[in-house]
């Protein structure tokens, strides 16, 4: 399966020059742009690891594309995503986000059921790569196990 | 304009309050001279008197009407301060081509200002019984429509405004940047609730964020309101797992009493679901305790506008429907319909953008071609995402994003279920030429005119996009709009 989170989900996979263009436009509307990245795509996991801060004072897409280079090669396996932040007043929230890595295979998600009372049932998403511990997550058996990446 | 000399307010108290009738301008509801102070609520009106009656003493009467006035002098005003509850006309302005030498009879802009004291605070529905009550009705205006109107910041504070907001709904949807995607389930009557769920799977699974039930879909003999909660949750929950993304369907609550709407948006909390809908017919009461029960709940809170076109349409009798915008951003609502621009509702593109400054804007200044008459400070309401709904298609996505911007509900149903290779396609062909079209635009590219390239690129690499582009192409909603503006830019020299 193809896990759709993030603005463009439904186009091939961005090229770098493609991700730079992005970045660029929000650099141009004044937005801090940051990296994280994560081995839990639960579409209710917020909270990805932090690439470091968001780049409140890096006004350069080169810059940018280094820390997501960076991080993906920290990170080959992983969800890579790009996120805007906007301090305007009214606004101070993310303003575009988008992948810029997904793993090689992506198993999906199992949907649970547990019927309750009348005919109500319970569900729950789980994604099949969460059976495997944190570090082992979307690497083949063949591959060796590092130790999980910190982040710099 | 000038006053007429019979017109002007009686200053001395014995003669102003002799028993009798006396025309309404004299006994001071119109009031040139008046400063409208910061906490004043204002409203414009568009009034067509009736013949022989002056422009003026109409203003005033709408005034007294929608205040203090009755027919006649009563005594029993000298025991208020009646000068402060008196709605007072301060400006009346000929409306462009309208009266001699035009095809429309004469019409006046009526500016009029309400102390604060004279609204209870926290409810449309007592705003409303003085500002649209009784005095449309009345004999002296042959026609009558409010235009627009100024909440102050003190009143404004006084309601809670949206339940969610854009900022929160994106957040708890995870998804930013781009217009959101949705559809109405059609058709909109006698599918049973097993089928129902199928079109919701469908169009989720294929690319869409939400489904909505239809503004009459409520809980018929084909389809009980239960069987299809449960059903379009299955749909919404499978979806996720197919995906990976947060999706919803917006469960319509509307009923025939209070008790079964909360019954209702209680059993769509329990099943999870991250929003419901009600509808506009509901009434102001019913809205706004609906949006206290969905801040309380953590739900996004839908409107469908059904009805408005019965008093929003024509432009001499009536209200503009960015009057009720602004009280709908006042109740708390969440998502309201605004219109399209190039769909098949009535929405002249002037008039739908102001409808959209209105429910998005932090402030919003004076601006005349798009109808608004009064600045509106949002004192940092919510902001509500409005919903564009109604005969629009994937070949239109450059338009729609043009004119709508990315913060909108874009609702694509025949275009999304009458797809001819099947829902998902039809879900899948509107969520790629969406994507497409923002990674465009915010490349630099001039959407405008570059549109219908992108799409055709797109459509190379997407089959179901180049199906829908076969398909529906070409078709547009070309009709002139009743409600227009009366105001046109005119160039200025630099």
């Amino acid at each position: 399966m193809r896990v759709t989170q993030g603005t463009f989900s439904f186009l091939p996979d961005l090229t770098d020059p493609q991700i730079a263009a992005q970045v660029e436009y929000c650099l141009r509307q004044e937005w801090a742009v940051s990296v994280e990245f994560t081995d839990d795509i639960h579409p209710r996991n917020t909270y990805w690891e932090m690439w470091g801060l968001p780049m409140f004072d890096l006004r350069d897409a080169a810059g940018v594309m280094q820390e997501i280079r960076a991080c993906r090669a920290a990170n080959p396996h992983l969800y890579v995503r790009v996120s805007a932040f906007d301090s305007t007043r009214g606004w101070e929230t993310v303003r575009l986000s988008f992948l810029v890595q997904r793993p090689a295979v992506e198993p999906g998600f199992r949907l649970e059921r547990v019927e309750a009372a009348g005919r109500t049932i319970r569900y729950a998403v789980r994604a099949y790569s969460l059976d495997q511990p944190a570090g082992r997550r979307y690497r083949t058996s063949a591959e060796t196990i590092a130790a999980p990446s910190e982040g710099r | 304009m000038a006053d007429s000399p019979n017109l002007t307010k009686i200053p001395d108290a014995k003669r102003r309050y002799k028993p009798g009738v006396i025309p309404y301008a004299t006994m001071g509801y119109w009031e040139p001279d008046y400063q409208v102070k910061d906490t004043d609520i204002l409203a414009m009106f568009r009034v067509t008197p009736q013949p022989g009656v002056d422009p003026i003493e109409a203003a005033a009467a709408v005034a007294g009407e929608s205040s203090t006035a009755t027919w006649t002098v009563v005594w029993t005003d000298r025991l208020t301060a009646c000068e402060i509850y008196r709605a007072k006309a301060y400006r009346v302005d000929p409306v462009p081509n309208t009266g001699p030498g035009t095809t429309t009879e004469a019409q006046y802009f009526a500016y009029i200002a309400y102390d604060i004291d004279l609204f209870e605070p926290g409810s449309i529905a007592n705003l409303t019984a003085s500002i649209i009550g009784n005095v449309f009705g009345f004999k002296a205006v042959k026609a009558l429509r409010l235009e627009d109107m100024h909440i102050p910041i003190a009143y404004l504070k006084t309601f809670q405004g949206p339940a969610t907001g854009i900022v929160v709904e994106r957040e708890r949807l995870d998804k930013f940047g781009r217009p959101l995607l949705g559809a109405t389930t059609k058709p909109k009557l006698g599918l049973s609730g097993r089928n129902y769920g199928r079109v919701v799977y469908e169009a989720l699974k294929g690319g869409l964020d939400f489904v909505k039930d239809d503004e009459n879909i409520n809980s018929q003999p084909f389809m009980h309101w239960r069987d299809r909660y449960l059903y379009c949750m299955e749909a919404v929950n499978k979806a996720q797992a197919a995906t990976g993304e947060v999706k919803g369907h917006y469960l319509n609550v509307t009923a025939g009493t209070m008790e079964e709407m909360y019954e209702r948006a209680e059993f769509a909390k329990q099943l999870g679901s991250v929003i419901i809908m009600i509808d506009l017919v509901i009434g102001y009461t019913a809205i706004q305790s609906m949006a206290k029960w969905a801040r309380k709940n953590d739900m996004i809170l839908h409107l469908h506008r059904a009805g408005n076109s019965t008093y929003s349409r024509q432009k001499s009798h009536g209200m503009n429907f960015r009057v009720i915008c602004k009280w709908m951003r006042m109740a708390g609502v969440d998502h309201l319909h605004a219109g399209t621009v190039v769909g098949k509702l009535e929405g002249d593109p002037l008039m739908v953008k102001g409808f959209y400054e209105t429910l998005r804007s932090s402030y919003a200044p004076v601006s005349l071609e798009n109808g608004l008459f009064f600045k509106q400070d949002w004192a940092s309401l919510n902001k509500v995402m409005p919903v564009a709904s109604g005969g629009i298609h994937a070949g239109q996505m450059h338009q729609l994003l043009d004119y709508l911007g990315e913060d909108v509900v874009l609702q694509f149903g025949g275009g999304t279920i009458g797809h001819p290779m099947g829902i998902q396609a039809g879900a899948t062909a509107n969520r790629v030429a969406l994507e497409a079209m923002v990674l465009a635009r915010n490349e630099g590219r001039d959407i405008r005119s570059e549109g219908p390239e992108i799409l055709r690129d797109a459509a190379k690499w997407c089959q179901p996009l180049r199906a829908a582009l076969d398909t529906w192409g070409d078709i547009t909603f070309d009709y002139t709009s009743t409600d227009t503006a009366d105001f046109t830019p005119t160039a200025v020299a630099v």
